[in-house]
């Protein structure tokens, strides 16, 4: 199977309409909103794509892109109103195996989250629990979704524990998360996510708060567990590096909206967006010979209370000019397919970024 | 914020030049020796000692006008520590940090202060490293404040200068912390830096909570400043992409102590001590061709050891793939195994074994190599051979040669007792 075939599957154009999709997990037009005091908060301003069962689909972007805004509104964890009296304003379709997740009754959800969809999280410092021990956490875990003693979920724990690489998982199992070290508290996270075995993994930067040497044993887990579980996995992370390892799909996120998402091997190698090639060249790359210099993107991301008109990236691009009559700062770009499901939002005409690409940023990388 | 431009560095007026020091490039700027920091662990109604974090465990490196020596190495391995001691943010345990050739191991703050002005230091998080209840002016005038210097045209005019310099707007004088980003945030810090135009900027972490466009930014700017000033830098960083760009010579640290320190080139394209070549196979590789080609990731086993109670000998024995008896008791010394790469290691990679009588692998050696593609290993195995042969061949001409001089010792005896003390 080749690559492309393969990545391919996974994604598909965005679909209008209610029918309910055959895609495993698909999001329409997803917009989650904040009220502040300082105006509305746009933190996803429009987000479709289509995830398959084994595949990993990789969502990139800076910090304020709305990346883990959008893993929070698929686990349905911003309904709650944790925002004071505010409430976040969602709206659009989350469908997850046939089952439409926003206007589902949160019983439903609650019963969903965990078995079906689970999360791992940045800091597994803050999202365990340091009153309760490891063994706990995981058997509470177990037990919500499973009518089993509590001597069962304890053996279904310390199974887990080994799985993912905890040495002798019978004794740490009743040592606290301040016990672990970073990464055997990432480890412990990923089995509690784990243990009931769910369809869609969300991974929120997995491994931003680890050491390089630990990072490559957690993906290289994610990995393993995925072919294991056949799972769907979602990873999310500003490291192009982590994204080329998993994923087979990329999304990169700008302001709020994706301005390109197509196969992994697309999105490195033939990239038709200018912030994508601004990632791209703002990374100093081990695999290649010294750069001079790096090109950074100039400017500094857009607030999302006052996200520019237009194409957000307009006043970072250096292209914004090559478009006529201003358009780029009028009239916001919407995805167009670019190659065999390759999306971007450019207002260029494909043969003015393929010249760019190829002639004037592709050798300098 | 527009005026948040590409990075461009206006000529300094005429007058602005403030106490322009220029040691020779190439000349030592700073120099460790056996430097030691141990944090106390106290226990009890008395506090009394009962062990020690060994932070920091015996370094040794120079730097050199002009240079940039970058300092890579896993959390815990007292690389932050080391950039707090040679800043003297923190007094050392043991050994001697000389800098122009003064030794300011112990001096006091007062002692200190005026050295101030020449060795600075960058912070890690823009956001704590600022305080919120001043404003941009203020911050960066503070060094002029504290070493009681007026730099020709104004304490204002040169703040302004300093922001244009970092690639903020002038204008923001009179603005607070919180309205900047991150990136601009990280630049203020820099100017502050530079105020004194010192000669030595040690930076822990400037770029790693910076995002990726803005890390480049950030990176491009330093560079730019080390050209434009003839900045001595010593960067602290975990990232090794980042490092690798930045660095002209690049020490590795593990538990405390250097393993490697080397150039940059030699580092990347020949690393020789296994933490090494461990650590820079861990990093992820943005390129999704290689994504099934996971034969030459080295994982290592486990987390690195409590620095509480480091291990016996080398202190990577424990988690390395080629340790054997001679690593468990003996510590290898840094030691320049070719021109320009010191290693501390009894079986480096990429040269002649330097323990070769020692060969049967601790049982901790053979567990991890199984986590090690056997590519790797056998690929390892060649170039040492190969190394090792020519090594063998040089020093057989040397011996023919000396015989006919009646000279000295071989370079391979010599490096053979240097291992063995």
């Amino acid at each position: 199977m080749t690559e492309l075939s393969k990545s391919g599957a996974a994604l598909g154009e965005p679909t209008s309409g209610s029918a309910a999709p055959t895609s495993f997990l698909e999001v329409r037009d997803l917009k989650v909103h904040f009220p502040t005091d300082d105006g509305l908060v746009k933190s996803v301003d429009g987000l479709s794509f289509k995830l398959e069962k084994g595949k990993t689909l990789g969502i990139v972007g800076e910090s304020g892109s709305g990346k883990s805004v959008t893993s929070l509104g698929i686990m349905g964890l911003h309904t709650a109103g944790q925002y004071g009296k505010r409430k976040a304003q969602i709206s659009g379709e989350i469908w997850l195996d046939g089952t439409e997740l926003l206007s589902a009754d949160p019983d439903h959800v609650r019963k969903l989250r965990g078995r079906e969809m689970a999360m791992i999280f940045q800091d597994p410092l803050s999202a365990l629990h340091p009153y309760y021990t490891i063994g706990q956490q995981i058997v509470e875990a177990y037990r919500i979704h499973h009518d089993v003693s509590k001597k069962a979920a304890k053996k279904r724990a310390v199974e887990m524990l080994d799985r993912v690489g905890i040495p002798q998982p019978d004794k740490r199992i009743d040592s606290y998360p301040h016990e672990f070290s970073g990464g055997m508290r990432q480890r412990a996270m990923i089995a509690m996510s784990l243990v009931n075995n769910p369809e869609l993994l969300i991974a929120d930067e997995p491994t931003t708060a680890l050491d390089v040497t630990v990072q490559a044993q957690i993906l290289d887990l994610i990995r393993d567990l995925q072919t294991e579980f056949g799972s769907a996995v979602i990873i999310i992370t500003h490291d192009l590096g982590v994204v080329a390892e998993l994923a087979d799909d990329i999304l990169v996120m700008y302001g709020g909206r994706c301005i390109e998402r197509g196969p992994a091997e697309k999105v490195f190698y033939e990239p038709r967006h200018p912030y994508t090639w601004g990632l791209l060249g703002s990374m100093p790359r081990l695999d290649r010979e010294q750069q001079e210099r790096l090109i950074p993107v100039k400017g500094s991301p857009p607030s999302l209370i006052n996200i520019p008109s237009g194409c957000a990236f307009n006043p970072r691009c250096p292209y914004a000019d090559v478009p006529k009559d201003n358009v780029t700062r009028t009239v916001r770009p919407e995805l167009t397919e670019v190659g065999s499901h390759h999306w971007a939002a450019c207002h260029m005409t494909q043969e003015q970024r393929e010249r760019i690409w190829t002639e004037e940023i592709a050798p300098k990388l | 914020m527009s005026e948040d431009k590409a990075v461009t560095i206006p000529a300094r007026s005429e007058g602005a030049t403030t106490l322009t020091k220029d040691a020779a490039p190439g000349e030592t700027l700073l120099k460790v020796t056996g430097l030691q920091k141990h944090f106390p662990i106290k226990k009890g109604l008395f506090q009394r000692q009962v062990g020690a974090v060994h932070a920091v465990d015996g370094l040794d490196f120079e730097v050199k006008s002009g240079e940039t020596l970058g300092v890579v190495g896993e959390s815990g391995c007292g690389k932050s520590t080391m950039g707090r001691l040679i800043t003297r943010l923190l007094e050392p345990t043991a050994g001697k940090v000389e800098f122009e050739g003064k030794d300011i191991t112990h001096l006091g703050v007062g002692g200190m202060r005026p050295l101030r002005r020449d060795v600075q230091m960058i912070f890690q998080d823009p956001y704590s490293s600022l305080n919120p209840r001043h404003t941009i002016g203020t911050i960066i005038s503070a060094p002029f404040k504290l070493q009681g210097v007026t730099p020709p045209g104004g304490i204002r005019a040169e703040v302004q200068r300093l922001l244009s310099v970092v690639g903020l707007n002038p204008e923001h004088y009179n603005r607070y912390p919180h309205e900047f980003s991150g990136g601009q945030r990280q630049r203020i810090g820099i100017a502050r830096a530079l105020a004194l135009n010192p000669k030595l900027v040690v930076a822990d972490e400037p770029v790693s909570a910076l995002d990726v466009s803005i890390q480049a930014q950030v990176v491009n700017l330093l560079d730019d400043l080390q050209q434009e000033l003839g900045l001595t830098y010593v960067i602290i960083a975990h990232d090794l992409s980042v490092v690798r760009h930045v660095s002209d010579r690049i020490a590795v640290m593990y538990l405390g102590k250097i393993v490697e320190l080397a150039d940059r080139e030699s580092l990347y394209r020949a690393p020789m001590h296994p933490y090494t070549k461990a650590l820079m196979s861990a990093v992820p590789i943005p390129d999704p061709r290689r994504k099934n080609t996971k034969s030459d990731r080295i994982l290592l086993k486990g987390d690195v050891p409590s620095p509480i109670s480091p291990p016996s000998g080398c202190r990577f024995h424990t988690r390395c793939w080629k340790a054997t008896e001679i690593c468990k008791t003996t510590e290898p010394a840094l030691i320049e195994l070719k021109p320009g790469q010191q290693v501390a290691c009894h079986h480096p990679e990429n040269f002649e074994d330097q323990a070769p009588q020692d060969t049967v692998l601790l049982t901790v050696a053979k567990e991890a190599a199984e986590l090690v593609a056997d590519e790797v290993l056998a690929e390892s195995a060649e170039t040492s051979a190969a190394v090792a042969a020519e090594v063998a061949e040089v020093a057989a001409e040397v011996t023919v040669a000396e015989e006919a001089a009646e000279s000295s010792e071989s370079p391979k005896g010599e490096s053979q007792e240097s291992t063995d003390k």
